[in-house]
């Protein structure tokens, strides 16, 4: 090459830094792009140069890992009490959404949630029973994702809770998430009144037995199909699953039909589902982390397996850290809320739904749903923005899961933390809104970018493992 | 009463914080103000404008710091909110309509993968390993930023240079490659004049000039003004000159510098008695004799190395140009006279805001009224004991840290040469206020409007002052060179030119004082 080269050709420029110098190259006439830069996260040099001498080992893990979720099969199997299939559970064994948390530092729904379990365990009566039981050493909390479970918001899970059993048939790995109650007034925004508790014990009576034999008598459906054509259909599969759902209730009721002999009941459950349009997020979800789970462990990659919040913390964990969780304290969501509701209302974000976007759906793929940027009163263009967003944080592009407005192109898949501190861009989330008080419920909706301090300590965490 | 805010996470790039909070003194109750991001540099500003307050400490390079001198609450508030909508408005104004702006370069390169150049003003610490990005990438480099060691700077070049690409700067304010005005830069016309230059306002006031006497520039490529030193050893100063050899559209080449470091002057010496095209030196403050020496034709100031291009690039002799300068000189003396008939003052006093106009008025003016006091002085003696106080004659740049900390640069933010403008005025031993306005890209889009008002209040407080503008632009410039001209000269400002022609004036009025 030679600098003549240049003088030679159209001016074409790259903008960094002062966006007028943009505007003015245009204005003279010429092609200019403005990179929206923004100063890096503040590491420790020292963490960088470790990472930077094993790029290339990084790179291999990363790809290793990105192939892995790509390939991924995840098909709903069966159903099943959670005592008789999560790994570990046992009937004083209270899961929740999010990083590891105790009674005392758990937010208002959470522990609304945990009250509402225990009554409808039958391990308490009332509701200051309940909270009495909760705050004793009877009772054991652990993180959903530590027994293959996700759960929404609260993401309370207890021994008799009926749930989904989602299978990775190209590993061989399972994940497992409870039935979805609809909205309103509801556990998993901590809810725990006399209708919830009623409504639940409806979902184990009628609902279970009924979808559970629909589904034995199919064997099993492929959830990675019905997301594609849902993504298709103007869903994120996290805050709208409005299409996901209506392909599983096209897929479900014959066999429905076929297996059940109660009118009314059958009746009663297709209406359930039809009236719901999340009930399929408890199927995107444990599809997501059956797909995730099974790049566990790969040495030296830098790539997320969890974005989980509890309510009061915001998680993180990477293929490349084994078990371990790198947390910060979770954001207030940017949300419409409810007729009487204010910000003032809002608790911090919460749940374990934000798998979806850890696989490359939600806030990643809203480019196919721009329904839900109206929300918070964004455009069809904030949509599309914000998924071309996450392409600069993420190892690849999905092979499955596409966004038609974007000719097709594949979902931005496979989080890489050091892209995430290298430009302090966080992954970009979309979530319902909890009231901060156990029982009341949703109040809105809305999406938020994730913290960056559990990133940075990521990071660093990384760097310490990388070999 | 100094109140602050942070606001965590509010990244700004420095020219935008610059434009919306540039109203912020007009509001009432508040005296002064700045909005930067909270960069330890940006800090040390603060402090040095006295507009630091503790709870800044918190602060880091992506928090956005609001610092305000306000009389009471209410004003402080009013301006706060007054900052917050004007941002909210910029990061509104790009939701409905604006395409994806990439977050990094990476990504930018994929949307334009035939980008062959990268504009980078990112904070100096962050700016090397960007530069590093483009140049991995093959692109050449145009680097504002500052703030860069000279190990850097010198690593950066080589790597350049080993690729063929262009690594102009750090602290490249101007350039024009392919007809196209980059970071602050005139619109000149297109012709067979290309520029080196490591001084941005040079470039800037000798193409105006080559453009504004109807000759053309083929490229104006800048090197940042270190390059010259000793340690980066003229490395991309004469990789530019090769490159303007080879280019079929120069026919002639016009080096603009202060002096270069005597080892490098010898090389770009070496470099030049091989060049086949002709060359033109100004090394501002250089004497002839060593210029000469580099094998180039000499000028003396940057005038005449645009007078000089222009004869040459037309086939014409370059010594009759010169003779028509002097002859101009003589010409100007009767205006002087005339203006000096009723003058009471005694002093120039120059308030400039380009820095090597600044440097080439005090070295016109030490050859026939002698040493200026100046914040930038060129002899120590005259340094200044009050910056804001002239002292005789005085000339002074504005655009030094000393006056712009945190503030915009004189040539954005005219507030403070205006306030400047006055006080010369009220002060009786004034004889002339010697002024430069620099047009272009990145400055000030209507400066006539800003000093119209101050010339009329000046002359109102004394008639008899002399203002001397010199104009450094064209009318293709955004601002039009004519129109601000015409607008200066009916507020009572005499419009020169050229800097040096100016500098001329402002010296002959003062001999017949």
């Amino acid at each position: 090459m030679s600098i003549n080269d240049i003088f030679n050709k159209k001016l074409k420029v790259i903008n960094t830094g002062i966006e007028s110098f943009k505007e003015n190259i245009e204005q003279a006439g010429a092609e200019a792009i403005h990179v929206d830069w923004k100063p890096p996260v503040d590491i420790d040099p020292k963490v960088w140069e470790t990472i930077n001498a094993k790029e290339d080992l990084i790179n291999e893990a990363n790809q290793k890992a990105l192939e892995i979720i790509l390939k991924g099969k995840p098909n709903l199997v069966g159903m099943d009490l959670a005592k008789n299939v999560i790994p570990g559970m046992k009937p004083n064994l209270i899961l929740h959404s999010g990083p590891p948390i105790k009674w005392e530092r758990m937010s208002g729904p959470t522990r609304g949630a945990v009250i509402g379990a225990l009554i409808y365990e039958g391990m308490a009566s009332t509701p200051e029973e309940a909270e009495k039981l909760a705050a004793s050493d009877k009772i054991e909390y652990a993180p959903c994702h530590e027994h293959d479970t996700v759960g929404p918001m609260a993401g309370i899970v207890s021994a008799s809770m009926p749930v989904f059993i989602i299978k990775n048939e190209e590993y061989g790995n399972q994940a497992y998430c409870t039935q979805n109650e609809g909205l309103g007034k509801v556990l998993r925004y901590g809810a725990f009144s006399e209708e919830v508790i009623t409504r639940l014990k409806w979902m184990d009576d009628v609902m279970y037995p009924i979808l559970k034999k629909a589904i034995e008598s199919l064997k099993k459906i492929d959830l990675k199909n019905i997301i594609a054509q849902a993504l298709h259909m103007g869903d994120e599969v996290h805050n709208r699953n409005r299409a996901g759902t209506s392909l599983f209730y096209r897929t479900i009721a014959p066999a429905i039909i076929k297996t059940s002999d109660d009118k009314q009941n059958m009746a009663d459950v297709l209406d359930f589902i039809n009236g719901n349009d999340h009930f399929f997020l408890n199927l995107s979800m444990p599809a997501a982390k059956a797909t995730l789970d099974a790049a566990k462990n790969i040495p030296n990659s830098s790539v997320v397996l969890a974005l989980s919040r509890n309510g009061t913390d915001f998680g993180i964990r990477l293929a490349g850290t084994g078990d371990k969780w790198f947390v910060g304290k979770a954001p207030l969501p940017d949300a419409l809320f409810f007729p009487g509701f204010t910000k003032e209302d809002a608790n911090p974000d919460i749940g374990d739904s934000a798998i979806t976007e850890t696989v490359g759906l939600g806030g990643f793929a809203i480019a196919s749903s721009p329904a839900i940027v109206q929300f918070v009163g964004g455009t069809a263009k904030d949509a599309v923005n914000y998924t071309l967003a996450m392409y600069e944080i993420s190892v690849g592009e999905n092979n499955i899961y596409q966004i038609p407005y974007l000719n097709f192109r594949g979902t931005p898949t496979g989080i890489d933390v050091r892209k995430v501190i290298s430009k302090n861009l966080t992954p970009f989330i979309d979530t319902g809104v909890a009231h901060k008080e156990p029982g009341v419920g949703q109040v809105g909706a809305g999406v938020l970018s994730a913290p960056i301090e559990p990133f940075k300590n990521a990071i660093v965490g990384f760097a310490e493992e990388i070999k | 009463m100094i109140k602050g805010v942070i606001k965590k996470g509010a990244y700004f790039d420095s020219v935008t914080l610059m434009i919306v909070s540039k109203d912020l003194n007009k509001i009432e109750g508040v005296a002064d103000s700045s909005v930067v991001m909270g960069t330890n540099e940006n800090k040390s500003i603060l402090k040095m404008a006295e507009l630091y307050i503790d709870m800044f400490d918190d602060a880091d390079d992506t928090d956005m710091l609001i610092a305000i001198d306000a009389e009471n609450d209410e004003a402080f508030n009013k301006a706060v909110d007054f900052i917050e909508k004007e941002l909210d408005a910029i990061r509104n104004s790009s939701d409905d309509t604006s395409d994806f702006a990439p977050k990094s370069f990476e990504s930018a390169l994929k949307l334009m993968p035939d980008a062959n150049l990268s504009l980078i003003s990112v904070a100096g610490k962050y700016a090397v390993a960007e530069v590093n990005k483009a140049l991995n990438a093959n692109l050449n480099v145009m680097l504002f930023s500052d703030n860069i060691s000279v190990e850097d700077e010198l690593k950066m070049k080589q790597k350049a240079v080993e690729k063929g690409l262009l690594m102009m700067g750090p602290d490249c304010g101007t350039a024009i490659i392919n007809e196209i005005p980059l970071a602050f830069a005139n619109v000149v016309n297109k012709g067979n004049i290309g520029i080196v230059a490591a001084s941005g306002t040079g470039l800037q006031e000798v193409s105006s000039i080559i453009t504004n006497l109807g000759g053309g520039i083929s490229q104006a490529i800048g090197t940042g003004g270190r390059d010259v030193k000793k340690e980066i050893g003229g490395i991309m100063f004469i990789e530019a000159l090769k490159a303007l050899e080879k280019d079929e559209q120069t026919k002639v080449i016009c080096l603009i510098s202060k002096p270069p470091h005597p080892e490098v002057l010898d090389k770009i010496a070496s470099e030049i008695k091989k060049l086949k095209k002709q060359v033109v030196a100004i090394f501002i403050g250089a004497d002839e004799k060593t210029v000469s020496a580099s094998g180039a034709i000499p000028a003396v100031n940057l005038e005449q190395a645009a007078v000089i291009s222009v004869a040459l690039a037309e086939g014409k002799d370059y010594k009759e140009a010169l003779n028509e300068l002097n002859a101009r000189q003589e010409k100007n003396k009767t205006l002087a006279k005339e203006l000096a008939k009723n003058n009471k003052g005694k002093y120039i006093r120059g308030l400039y805001s380009g820095g090597t106009l600044c440097d080439e008025a005090q070295l016109l003016l030490k050859d026939t009224i002698g040493y200026t006091y100046s914040n930038t002085p060129l002899n120590d003696d005259y340094q200044l004991s009050d910056i804001w106080k002239s002292q005789e004659h005085t000339i002074i740049d504005l655009g030094e840290d000393e006056f712009t900390a945190g503030r915009p640069h004189p040539m954005i933010d005219f507030s403070l040469r205006n306030r400047r403008v006055v006080d010369e005025a009220k002060d009786t031993d004034t004889a002339v206020i010697l002024l430069d306005v620099v047009l272009g890209y990145g400055s000030n889009l209507s400066p006539e409007k800003e000093f119209a008002p101050v010339f009329e209040e000046a002359k109102k407080i004394n008639p008899n002052v002399a203002i001397i503008c010199s104009v450094t632009g064209t009318d293709k410039d955004p601002q039009n060179r004519a129109k601000v001209k015409q607008t200066l000269e009916n507020a009572g400002a005499i419009v020169m030119n050229t800097n040096v022609e100016a500098v001329e004036l402002a010296e002959s009025i003062v001999s017949f004082l």
